[in-house]
């Protein structure tokens, strides 16, 4: 004698969400992270059933919905934190689908009295939203103790806590800093629900990031290049500042330079006419020509910036 | 008597009784779609000429959603419980660069209003002002 009230349609509930075409989107576009993509799937069923039990009645308040992913530079943490914003608004958690990124420098300010109003500003900008807070860690610096990050950390908690409804709060970074951040900050540690760990890439989905970053920009590695590319990419982890996907991004970016620079001398000899495909293909020699290959460091641009 | 309730009438909606969260939410939802900035203001000098109020915090721009102001609000009314605060909309567009909506969303309990004031000048002419019992005493300390 099933009453209205008692039965769910979670069909319609699933459909009016479009939750899994975010998802399936998800799997198509990030290469890897497998387990990260369990854990979003894992999420989104939580939130969806959490949705229904709202409905009913049977649960009264909203989940703590704060997150922490760490993981290491270019692993793809903002990517999926544009990703959770989406599947969160679309489940109605948030009332926007909008992502605040900041750092240590948005939130804390430089003198007394500088650091509230700061924090607050970024606050009231991402209400509605997603605070994606990245190298979160950077906020707490134990070795000064007049540092002004702890009373940005204070006001984050109140935010955390009291306006649930209106801010989620993201925390990105290295998995062993954030872990020493959250081992003296206990009270941030207990308000967040999901933590998830983002993976390193290993070679083989780095070409593959490689190929599809190409196809996003309209270039075609041809099959020199993507054997140069996985020779780049096994001497490229070796090196220092290693940033996983970015770092492809960057040596795709400079694979560019060096074609347009081959292409712009092969118009100045009139050596032949430059076809389209010309015009998108990246060869071998525009990968080889790193300065990864003669041992030194390539590009100033990947010494860390997260 | 012109004003039934016997409170301050400026900006909108002011004849109407108090807005709720809710409903001063929904009018903010309103401002920030059409892209204006918002902020909050407070006075205890209800006079009508006093125009510009004291401003509490930063304008607010680039605001995604309702609940940011809110807060603010709700942090003014903290700290000036017994004030007069208003909701300022404005509008930098071209042309326009000026308030485009202001309501009160917090006044003091009581409000003793105006009195008429009658200045014999040359001639026996009369000039008339008013003025607000409030003011007689010092700024803080009216309400």
């Amino acid at each position: 004698m099933a009453t209205k009230s008692d039965k769910i349609d979670m069909q319609a509930l699933l459909e009016a969400s479009h939750i899994n075409e975010v998802l399936d989107k998800l799997d198509q576009d990030l290469v890897g992270l497998v387990p990260v993509k369990q854990r979003m799937r894992e999420i989104a069923a939580y939130l969806l059933i959490t949705k229904a039990r709202l409905q009913l009645g049977i649960e009264a308040a909203k989940p703590s919905l704060h997150m922490c992913f760490t993981g290491n530079p270019g692993t793809g943490k903002t990517t999926v934190a544009l990703k959770m914003a989406d599947i969160l608004h679309r489940l109605g958690y948030i009332r926007q689908n909008h992502v605040v990124s900041v750092t240590r420098d948005d939130l804390v300010g430089q003198y007394i009295g500088h650091t509230a109003p700061k924090t607050k500003e970024v606050i009231k900008k991402a209400m509605g939203g997603v605070l994606f807070i990245d190298e979160a860690y950077y906020l707490y610096k134990p070795e000064n103790e007049r540092d002004y990050g702890q009373e940005s950390i204070e006001i984050l908690l109140q935010t955390m806590e009291n306006h649930r409804d209106d801010l989620v709060v993201i925390l990105a970074g290295y998995q062993d800093r954030m872990g020493t951040f959250f081992k003296s900050n206990p009270g941030m540690s207990s308000r967040i629900a999901h933590h998830i760990d983002f993976p390193d890439y290993d070679e083989n989905e780095l070409l593959e990031i490689a190929n599809m970053m190409s196809a996003d920009m309209h270039y075609n590695l041809d099959s020199g290049a993507e054997k140069a590319m996985q020779d780049y990419i096994l001497k490229r982890k070796q090196q220092p500042h290693f940033a996983n996907a970015r770092s492809i991004r960057n040596a795709l970016d400079r694979a560019r330079l060096r074609q347009a620079n081959r292409l712009f001398n092969d118009a100045i000899k009139h050596k032949k006419d430059t076809t389209a495909a010309d015009l998108s293909l990246i060869t071998a020699a525009d990968i080889r020509a790193s300065r990864v290959f003669s041992g030194g460091l390539d590009g100033e641009s990947d010494v860390k910036k997260t | 008597m012109t004003n039934p309730n016997g409170i301050v009438t400026q900006g909108q909606f002011s004849f109407l009784p108090a807005l709720t969260d809710a409903q001063i939410t929904a009018q903010i939802k309103y401002a920030l779609g059409k892209g204006w900035a918002l902020s909050v203001e407070y006075t205890d000098d209800p006079h009508p000429r006093n125009t510009y109020w004291e401003m509490f915090g930063a304008p607010m721009f680039d605001l995604k959603d309702p609940a940011g102001i809110l807060m603010e609000i709700n942090n003014c009314r903290k700290t000036f419980p017994h004030h007069y605060i208003r909701v300022m909309a404005f509008s930098s567009v071209r042309g326009v660069e000026s308030p485009t909506m202001s309501y009160i969303v917090n006044r003091p309990k009581h409000e003793p209003g105006f009195g008429l004031v009658r200045q014999e000048t040359d001639g026996r002419n009369i000039r008339y002002t008013i003025h607000a019992y409030a003011t007689d005493k010092p700024e803080g300390e009216r309400y």
